[in-house]
Formats: structure tokens, C-alpha cells, sequence
């Protein structure tokens, strides 16, 4: 009877034994799905822990250190500030994009002449790859020949030192992201605009509600689940941001842009520490579980009620 | 009778298998041979293993380039077939370690860089030693005339303990590009000494007109040369040669530091802490510094009207004299065998014909490199085929006498850049030279230490 309860696919009446029995079988499309993650998922994993309890040198024996690579971690002041460069970093690499790209989001949704041919253009950068990206900021941020340098001139402004000072550096970087991805934001917001009930509106207009008070009070909730669902893609995004950062400044100058990924490739690509690159890897898991963690708690409550 | 009963007879299972391992064993012959293969009798074929298949692996640049342009002509030389692939230089020197440390690489012939990766190579025997080769007239050219490669691509491709493991290929001397057009302006000549390098840069730096009489590279690692440029005028190698002992602290470093300092931070553009070679080449082929400190390999886009606002203004000096000797940093690239290769002769003929006096010669005329042998600068048709100006390969010559290695030979190289990288970067940023490198020394002294102890 419990068999029949648990097992809606059995035929009613049918024998208790034949719905366990085709249970069974169903398990057995799991496997291949089953190994595959155990493969690339679980194995790498488990095999990472291993090898950050490890003094592992590329080349070298392996010798078992215990806990001592992340003793060795928490010491170490270049991951601290690297872990300070990831969350300053990705918290204006999502703000400001979810700012921007909501502002386009609410002037887009609106009808005016050539709309659907601005639209197209405006999220033309979110198509171009993040290293060509990378490359042609590179050339404009350049202090001497640069076209940003160029353009301050034009206005009467004094050069600008962008990406090659460690004051500005990833305030500068920040900016290439901005314009790479508030087109990806603008998209998702618009969705959430076109989704969004009229009747809201036409009671507010009845009330005698101005143009604020409508977007503060009707717009803004019911849009929020997608400005939310924009932050998380964004925050997962800016956390593992590479390139951008490795093609325009290599962490630089100094270590004034060295993110916990540029500290992790050097660690484990050029000093071949791979050890020492595990337990990187492992501190940096628990930061992004956390982050999510965090985002899934403000996904449930901006839900519409 | 016999002889029919023999002829006769059927043909049974096993002679049927042995006759066909016999057979099969005679036709793969040439692609099962290891290093041992060759030891058979007769005089030198370039064609004694046609049919093989080698891999190289190469890092992009333009000497990968030129190996790839001619490759033809290696195959139809040897009947050889090659698989050659060109990556980025970061990309291909950690495919190397990677693939070497596995045991098992997919290639049989690489290049090296020997100023990141000679010793970490050396150390770990991942590549054949060349000597018992070059002794083997069966297996090498009798025209290799191994005496024209000169002393420095020599010392570069040796060992500590006496083992070869690539053939010299290419050497990279350091040396300064000046602008003709902004050292007449202000009436100066090119300087002779560092000191006067320092007074040049002072009075040619116009920061009003964006006009700046120095740059060099600021980003950390690749800054790292400048500073060493510095050290071998002081007479003085970042790393003891033969101790392997760290000399970054004493006054000779300290030194070179206050002159990296001093040049980036007062004589270049602001921003020179971020400089790699890419954005120093920019400047300078815009015509915005007077003096650029690099490698003689940066020269063709210089002279190439497309992209230089600079042609024909260029001034390629030899590196100043230092306050006690005047050295040219070096670095450069060897090719080699590797030791886990099935195939060690066939790639053993490739580096053979790659570092030949013909390729050698074509690699100075593409003036993409410095050959390590001799009769290339001295082959006059050679000399007379080169595009860029006749004062590139003076400058090239002069350094060829003053060269000496501009990285030390440890196996934490990278390392090595990365950190007394950061610390001269911070001294662009005002930071004491003297408390940067002790603090750089004491942070990579344990590296150093536990690298040699592996």
C-alpha cells in the first residue's frame, strides 16, 4: 500500500513487488548522469582537499602538512588583501551595473522614435568577448595615447592615470565592466517591466499618486525579483572575473588589482604551488557559498507576495 | 623428394604468425626506434627515419614564426613529418612543465626559454643531453660546425653540472632605442655611462608637452630586467652564479634600484608603474620618450611606417657603461630533445636543421632575433638583406661582446620577478629601495632556499 502511495506512475490495483521492482529500473537511467558527476564534479573536489593538505610542489614530492596551507593562508597578506580587491571589486562590479542597467531598463520600456534600433546597439557590448574587451580598453587606457586621456583633454580635464595607478585601478576596471554587462541587466529588468500588471497604475493614476510615488511603490516591487535574479548572475560573474583583470593590469601595478583568482593562477600557473593553489581554491568556494547563500536569502524575500 | 615435401607442405598457424610478426616487425622498424635505433652502421642520412612524425612545441613569437615558414623544407630535407604549434609564452612554458611533469608530453622537440626555465629543466633531466649526440657522426651533420655557435648562446645552453639540453637558438640582448629627432632637439648626444643616461632623461623630460626622456617597464615581473640592466653595470648578478646566493641587498643592488627609481619615477610618464613592453613601445613609437630600455627584438614595427610615427629617427644604442662594468642583459631561447620523446633522433635532425648556419642567417635577416652563430653577422649577403638599419646589428654586435644573463639560473624564477617585481614597483611609487629589497630578499630567500633543497 505504501509502495502504491509513493509510486504514482503504477497502474492502480497493480501488485505492490511490480512498482518497487520498476523503481529499480528507473534508478538505472541515474547511473551514467550519476557517474558523470562523480567524474567531474565530486572526484575533482575531493581530490582538491586532499591536495591542499599538501605541501605540493610541480615537479617535487608530495608531503602531507595537515592544516598548515591555510594556516599559511590566513597569514598571508597578499590573499587578505586579494580577497579585499574580489569583494570591493565585484560589490561596485554589480551595483552600479544593476543601477545603470535598471535606469535603461525604465527608459527603454518607454515608447519613443528608433527604440527597437537603440535598444539593439546598446547591448551590442554584452556580445563582445571579454578578452577582445580586455585588449581595446587596454589601448584606451593607455596615459599618453590614450582616446580616454584625449576626450578628458577635449574638456578641459587633466590626464588620468586609470589603470595604471593603484588608487584607481579597479574603480577603472569596474568601469570596462559596466559598460561590458548593464546591457545583460537591462534585459532582464525589461522583462520584468513587459511582465509587470497595468492595473497598478491605473488605480495609482486614479489615487492621485505622482510619477515617483508610482515608480517608488508599484514599479520597484514588482520588479525587484529580477533585479534580484540580475545581482545574483552579476555577483557570480564579478566573483570569477579572470581575464578582464589579467589582460588589462596582471594584478597590477603591484598588487593593488590582484583579485583571489589572479592570486590562484599565479599560485598554481606560475609558481606551480599546487598545494598551497588547493586551499586557495577552497577558502575561495566557502566565500562564494556564502554570497550565494546570501543572495538566495534576498531572492525569497523580494519575491512578489 | 624433400624439397617437395617441404614445398608441400601446408602452411601451419604459427609459421603463419611468425612470419607475419617478422613481417610487421620489418616495416614499423623505422617508427619503433628509441634512442638506440640509430645504432646501426653507415654514414649520416637526413633521411635515415623519413616516415616519422615529430611534435614541436613553440612559444609565439617570431621566431616560431620563421620555424613554421620553412618547415617544408625540414620535411622534404628529411622526410620527417611536423607538427608544430606556436601558444602564448605564458601558455607554453606551463604546458611545458605540466606535460613534462606527467611524464608523458605530447611533444618531442620545444623551446625553452633558458632565462624562466633552463635551471627547473636542468634540474629535473626532462630534456636529452645533446653532448653524446654531437659525438655520434652517424646521427649528426657533418656541416653542424658546432664551434660557429658563439660563447654566449653557449654558456646560456649549458648546465650547472655540464650537461647541454637544447642547441643555442636565440639571443635577446638588452640595449636602448633612442630618438634621433628629440636628442637633436635639445642638442644632446647618445650618453656613454649611466650617469649620463640620468642627465640625458632630466633634460629631455618636458612633462607640459607630454614629452618624457625615459621609459621602461613598470609592471612588476616583467620590470624585473630593468632593475638586473642596472645590477651587471654594477658588476653584480642578482643571484650568485655558482653559490646561489641572493645578492639583492647588497649596496651594488640597492643601487640599481635607486637608479630604477629614480628613471621611472622622475623621467617617465605618469602610469609607468603599470608599463609592460607594449605600452613602453607605444610611447616611443608615438615619439613621446627620448629613451626606451628593452630587448633588441622590438625593433621591426620601429621601422615598419604603419605603425611608428618614428621611422628612420631610431637610434639603437649598446647599453651604457655602468659605474663598474658595461654588460647587455641577456635572455634568449634553445631547442631541445625531450627526454620522455619515442622518437629522440627524428627531433634530434629538427633542432639540428632549426639551428642551422641557413636558419640561423634568415632568423637576423627577419629581424626577429639574434642568432647564436657567429657567421650569420659575418655572411655578407646575410648582412646585405637586412631591412632595419645597419646601426641595429652594430648595436647587435657590440652587445654580443658585453652580453651577459640578465636572470638568475634558479628554478623559482617566476617567482623571483614577481616578488622584487612588486618591490620595485612600489618604488616608483616612492618607496625606499633599500627597505623594499630587504624586505623582497626575506620573502623569497625561503623560496630560493627550499627550491635548491627539492
Amino acid at each position: 500500500m505504501v509502495a502504491q502511495a509513493r509510486a504514482p506512475s503504477a497502474a492502480p490495483g497493480a501488485p505492490a513487488g511490480t512498482a518497487i521492482d520498476r523503481r529499480r529500473q528507473y534508478y538505472r537511467f541515474i547511473y551514467p548522469a550519476l557517474a558523470i558527476i562523480l567524474a567531474v564534479i565530486v572526484f575533482p573536489w575531493l581530490f582538491t582537499l586532499y591536495m591542499s593538505v599538501h605541501e605540493w610542489k610541480v615537479g617535487s614530492a608530495r608531503e602531507f602538512v595537515g592544516f598548515d596551507n591555510y594556516l599559511k593562508l590566513a597569514a598571508d597578506q597578499r590573499f587578505r588583501e586579494s580577497v579585499g580587491h574580489t569583494l570591493y571589486f565585484t560589490f561596485l562590479a554589480v551595483l552600479l551595473p544593476l543601477g545603470f542597467g535598471t535606469l535603461a531598463a525604465l527608459v527603454f520600456h518607454r515608447d519613443f522614435p528608433l527604440r527597437g534600433l537603440l535598444r539593439t546597439i546598446f547591448i551590442l557590448p554584452m556580445m563582445a568577448t571579454p578578452v577582445a574587451v580586455a585588449l581595446v580598453w587596454t589601448m584606451m587606457f593607455h596615459p599618453q595615447l590614450g582616446v580616454l586621456n584625449y576626450l578628458l583633454g577635449l574638456a578641459g580635464i587633466p590626464p588620468h592615470t586609470w589603470v595604471y595607478s593603484p588608487g584607481t585601478v579597479i574603480s577603472s576596471l569596474v568601469l570596462v565592466e559596466i559598460w561590458h554587462w548593464t546591457p545583460l541587466v537591462m534585459l532582464i529588468v525589461l522583462g520584468g517591466l513587459a511582465a509587470a500588471p497595468t492595473e497598478p497604475y491605473e488605480s495609482a493614476v486614479i489615487d492621485g499618486a505622482s510619477r515617483f510615488q508610482m515608480f517608488r511603490y508599484i514599479t520597484l516591487p514588482l520588479i525587484m525579483p529580477f533585479i534580484v535574479v540580475a545581482a545574483v548572475i552579476r555577483t557570480i560573474d564579478a566573483l570569477k572575473t579572470f581575464d578582464t583583470i589579467y589582460v588589462i593590469t596582471q594584478g597590477g601595478p603591484g598588487t593593488s588589482s590582484e583579485t583571489i583568482n589572479i592570486f590562484l593562477y599565479l599560485q598554481a600557473f606560475a609558481f606551480y604551488n599546487i598545494g598551497y593553489a588547493s586551499a586557495v581554491v577552497v577558502v575561495f568556494f566557502v566565500l562564494v557559498v556564502m554570497l550565494s547563500l546570501l543572495l538566495l536569502y534576498l531572492r525569497q524575500r523580494a519575491k512578489w507576495t | 623428394m624433400t624439397r617437395n615435401v617441404v614445398r608441400s607442405r601446408p602452411v601451419g598457424r604459427r609459421i603463419m604468425l611468425k612470419g607475419s610478426a617478422a613481417a610487421l616487425a620489418g616495416l614499423s622498424a623505422p617508427y619503433l626506434n628509441t634512442v638506440t635505433a640509430y645504432s646501426q652502421t653507415g654514414a649520416f642520412n637526413w633521411k635515415r627515419f623519413q616516415g616519422q612524425k615529430i611534435e614541436v612545441a613553440m612559444a609565439k613569437s617570431p621566431r616560431g614564426d620563421l620555424l613554421q615558414k620553412h618547415e617544408k623544407e625540414f620535411v622534404e630535407l628529411t622526410g620527417i613529418q611536423v607538427g608544430s604549434e606556436q601558444i602564448p609564452e605564458q601558455q607554453h612554458r606551463q604546458k611545458l612543465v605540466i606535460e613534462f611533469n606527467s611524464g608523458n608530453p605530447s611533444f618531442d622537440v620545444q623551446m625553452l626559454a633558458w632565462h624562466v626555465q633552463k635551471r627547473m629543466v636542468g634540474k629535473s633531466k626532462w630534456m636529452e643531453d645533446i653532448r653524446p649526440l654531437l659525438k655520434d657522426a652517424q646521427i649528426t651533420a657533418p656541416d653542424l660546425d658546432f664551434a660557429d655557435f658563439g660563447e654566449a648562446g653557449l654558456r646560456w645552453a649549458t648546465q650547472a653540472d655540464g650537461r647541454m639540453d637544447t642547441f643555442p637558438f636565440n639571443i635577446d640582448y638588452w640595449m636602448i632605442y633612442w630618438n634621433k629627432e628629440l636628442f637633436a632637439a635639445k642638442g644632446m648626444k647618445y650618453p656613454q655611462s649611466f650617469e649620463e643616461m640620468v642627465d640625458t632623461a632630466r633634460k629631455m623630460t618636458d612633462a607640459s608637452a607630454g614629452i618624457y626622456g625615459w621609459t621602461s617597464r613598470g609592471l612588476k615581473n616583467a620590470n624585473v630586467p630593468v632593475w638586473t640592466s642596472f645590477m651587471l653595470g654594477n658588476d653584480m648578478d642578482p643571484v650568485h652564479p655558482k653559490t646561489l646566493q641572493l645578492q639583492t641587498t647588497t649596496p651594488e643592488a640597492v643601487a640599481a634600484a635607486a637608479l630604477y627609481q629614480k628613471m621611472n619615477k622622475e623621467y617617465a610618464a605618469p602610469g609607468t608603474v603599470g608599463y609592460n613592453w607594449y605600452e613602453c613601445q607605444a610611447s616611443f613609437m608615438q615619439g613621446r620618450a627620448g629613451m626606451w630600455l628593452d630587448g633588441i627584438g622590438f625593433a621591426p614595427p620601429l621601422e615598419d611606417p604603419t605603425k611608428s610615427k618614428i621611422v628612420g629617427k631610431v637610434g639603437y644604442g649598446v647599453m651604457p657603461k655602468g659605474p663598474k662594468a658595461r654588460h647587455s642583459a641577456t635572455f634568449g631561447d634553445g631547442l631541445g630533445v625531450s627526454s620522455f620523446s619515442k622518437k629522440k633522433e627524428a627531433a634530434y635532425l629538427y633542432c639540428q636543421w632549426a639551428t642551422n648556419k641557413a636558419m640561423q642567417a634568415r632568423l637576423l635577416q627577419s629581424g626577429g632575433g639574434s642568432p647564436c652563430r657567429k657567421s650569420a653577422y659575418v655572411d655578407k649577403e646575410t648582412v646585405a638583406s637586412i631591412k632595419l638599419p645597419r646601426e641595429w646589428l652594430d648595436c647587435m654586435t657590440e652587445s654580443l661582446n658585453i652580453g651577459r644573463p640578465g636572470l638568475p639560473e634558479i628554478v623559482p624564477v617566476t617567482e623571483f620577478r614577481d616578488v622584487f617585481g612588486i618591490g620595485l614597483t612600489n618604488t616608483i611609487g616612492g618607496a625606499d629601495p633599500a627597505a623594499e629589497l630587504k624586505k623582497a630578499t626575506e620573502q623569497f630567500q625561503p623560496v630560493l632556499d627550499k627550491s635548491e633543497k627539492a
